[in-house]
């Protein structure tokens, strides 16, 4: 057999599959969003009619979608920050000489990653309950009042942002322990001859080290950010008063609940320029963020 | 900060986190083996007063749910199975096997990693139904069969692969088919045991893709299953968390057993991007 004729035969069924339905489907996709596709298309196709930015121009004026995305929009501004931080400071304990079982906490901290998101949901629906929840529980201790955590448009979508951190730290953690791990232990040793202290360590030579793990975990964490479509769903169902709507929410509903295919599609090509505008503007912060932390990161 | 201070606000630090990250899970576990409507009570119980597998068998026999159990477990282990193979056969071609365009088909698939699987939903959906794979094990398996993702972490890894030991086996007169199964998949074995436990938890955990494709009762799968339970049956606590006890359970195990696969996979993900 030819190089070049096995070299094919190796990747023609991964590329077919992807090709088929993936490449396909996404390109007809951005098609269908330029199109009316409706409940009478899926019965007949010759219903299906070309409609231009129509599409695009009736999202922009649908008050839900406008909430659905600014609800993502908060999931994401306020979750990302949160999840990192948690991620980053667990990371730094774990790293910490003096965490006396670094292994079991890595696992214990890291077992919310790889649970079943609907069945979590599931679980934190009853430890957020008002009158015999867990959380409400530990608050009336404090002597906080009961908060009707997801009975409240004001609320509904902070416990989902805390659903989702206490889930997904633990999956940051890992990646940046990885990049503590391989930082060279002389550069501590040397800033300690000159006299650091454990802060400026910390400030001077870890932090700055970690900006590249940190512009690809921004990335990365906020790209399954705008997917939010499990919590809602299972939690709250989109209320109280579309308060917890996502923009894959509205494009589930609009999709397969009404069968509007040609506004779901637009949803999802809007949802995907919005996750892609935020990426480029993280990925040129990291490249500007100075010759002296790329040097250190390569 | 003296010595003995750090070292109690580390490790306490770390208690709390543990026991922040552990607690619902616990919680769940402890739940699931109590009496209808016990945990509706106030203070909220740690522990079931008269331990009960009830919900359970309420779970099997009349919910269905060993059907489900059953389903996520075919539709996971086929997904794994098959997109294994696939995978592993183009990642190992786009490291070591040379071909007119390979480069620029790397470049392509590395740009279309960032389009979220959203955008192609609805045609996917309709081509499925064009194929009549909706509502069968088939809607979920067959676009399963390959992952971009997948096919880079195998090629990440197969790039180690020393040139002079495939250039030797064909000296020897070898042919590709054999080189890869009798000497590259034993080589990548360590990341093939990643890929494959990613590719299964990923598939048991999806939600979205089946809760759209399957809509027979009898086709659904754990994490659907569920969450349809849980809008009919939302008073009903201790049932509730004996069937996320069923969903996680499996997954966690796997985890704890094989997290050394698990941990690395993520990291070869992530560093390479």
């Amino acid at each position: 057999m030819k190089p070049q004729a096995a070299a094919w035969l190796f990747v023609a069924p991964a590329l077919l599959v992807v090709g088929v339905f993936f490449v396909i489907p996404v390109l007809a996709g951005f098609a269908l969003s330029l199109t009316d596709f409706d409940i009478y298309a899926l019965a007949d196709p010759a219903n299906l009619r070309f409609a231009g930015l129509d599409n695009y121009l009736t999202l922009l004026a649908t008050p839900l979608f406008w909430q659905a995305l600014g609800n993502t929009l908060y999931f994401v501004a306020a979750g990302v920050p949160l999840s990192i931080g948690l991620s980053l400071g667990s990371a730094l304990l774990l790293h910490s000489r003096l965490a006396r079982w670094p292994g079991f906490y890595r696992t214990v901290l890291f077992a919310p990653v790889v649970t079943t998101l609907v069945a979590v949901a599931v679980v934190w629906r009853y430890l957020f309950q008002t009158r015999y929840g867990m959380v409400n529980h530990v608050l009336g201790q404090a002597g906080v009042g009961p908060v009707d955590w997801l009975g409240d448009p004001r609320t509904a979508m902070p416990a989902i942002i805390l659903l989702a951190t206490w889930k997904n730290f633990g999956y940051n953690m890992v990646i940046f322990l990885a990049a503590l791990q391989a930082i060279p232990e002389d550069i501590y040793q040397a800033a300690r001859l000159d006299g650091a202290s454990a802060r400026q360590q910390l400030v001077r030579i870890t932090l700055p080290m970690l900006k590249p793990t940190l512009a690809l975990v921004g990335i990365l964490t906020m790209a399954g950010y705008f997917q939010l479509f499990a919590e809602p769903y299972v939690m709250t169902q989109g209320g109280p008063l579309r308060s917890t709507v996502s923009v894959l929410y509205f494009m589930y509903e609009e999709g397969f609940k009404w069968w509007n295919f040609g506004i779901a599609s637009t949803a999802a090509v809007l949802l995907f320029a919005l996750m892609f505008a935020s990426t480029w503007v993280i990925a040129r912060a990291a490249r500007g963020a100075g010759p002296r932390a790329r040097q250190a990161g390569a | 900060m003296r010595r003995p201070l750090a070292v109690a606000a580390v490790n306490g630090l770390l208690a709390g986190l543990a026991l922040v990250s552990a607690f619902p899970l616990l919680w769940m576990a402890s739940v699931s083996f109590m009496a209808p409507g016990e945990a509706a009570t106030v203070p909220p119980p740690l522990w079931p007063q008269a331990p009960t597998t009830a919900n359970y068998r309420e779970l099997f026999v009349r919910a269905g749910m060993l059907r489900c159990l059953f389903n996520s477990l075919a539709l996971a282990g086929a997904v794994t199975l098959l997109s294994l193979l696939f995978n592993a056969m183009a990642g190992y071609a786009f490291a070591k096997l040379r071909f007119t365009g390979r480069a620029q088909l790397l470049r392509a698939m590395m740009g279309a990693l960032v389009i979220p699987a959203q955008v192609a939903m609805m045609p996917l959906f309709l081509l499925l139904k064009h194929m009549g794979l909706v509502n069968t094990y088939g809607g979920i398996v067959v676009p399963a069969m390959a992952s971009i993702f997948g096919i880079f972490l195998v090629r990440q890894y197969a790039l180690a692969i020393p040139d002079e030991l495939l250039r030797a086996a064909r000296m020897d007169g070898a042919g590709e088919l054999r080189i890869f199964f009798r000497i590259v998949v034993p080589l990548l074995s360590p990341v093939l045991a990643s890929v494959a436990l990613l590719t299964f938890l990923g598939s048991w955990n999806d939600f979205m893709w089946p809760l759209i494709v399957l809509n027979d009762d009898r086709l659904q799968t754990l994490p659907v299953a569920l969450a349809s339970l849980s809008r009919e049956h939302a008073q009903d606590t201790e049932l509730m968390m004996a069937g996320s006890v069923v969903t996680v359970l499996p997954v966690l195990a796997l985890f704890v057993a094989l997290q050394k696969y698990y941990i690395r996979g993520l990291l070869l993900g992530a560093v390479k991007q």
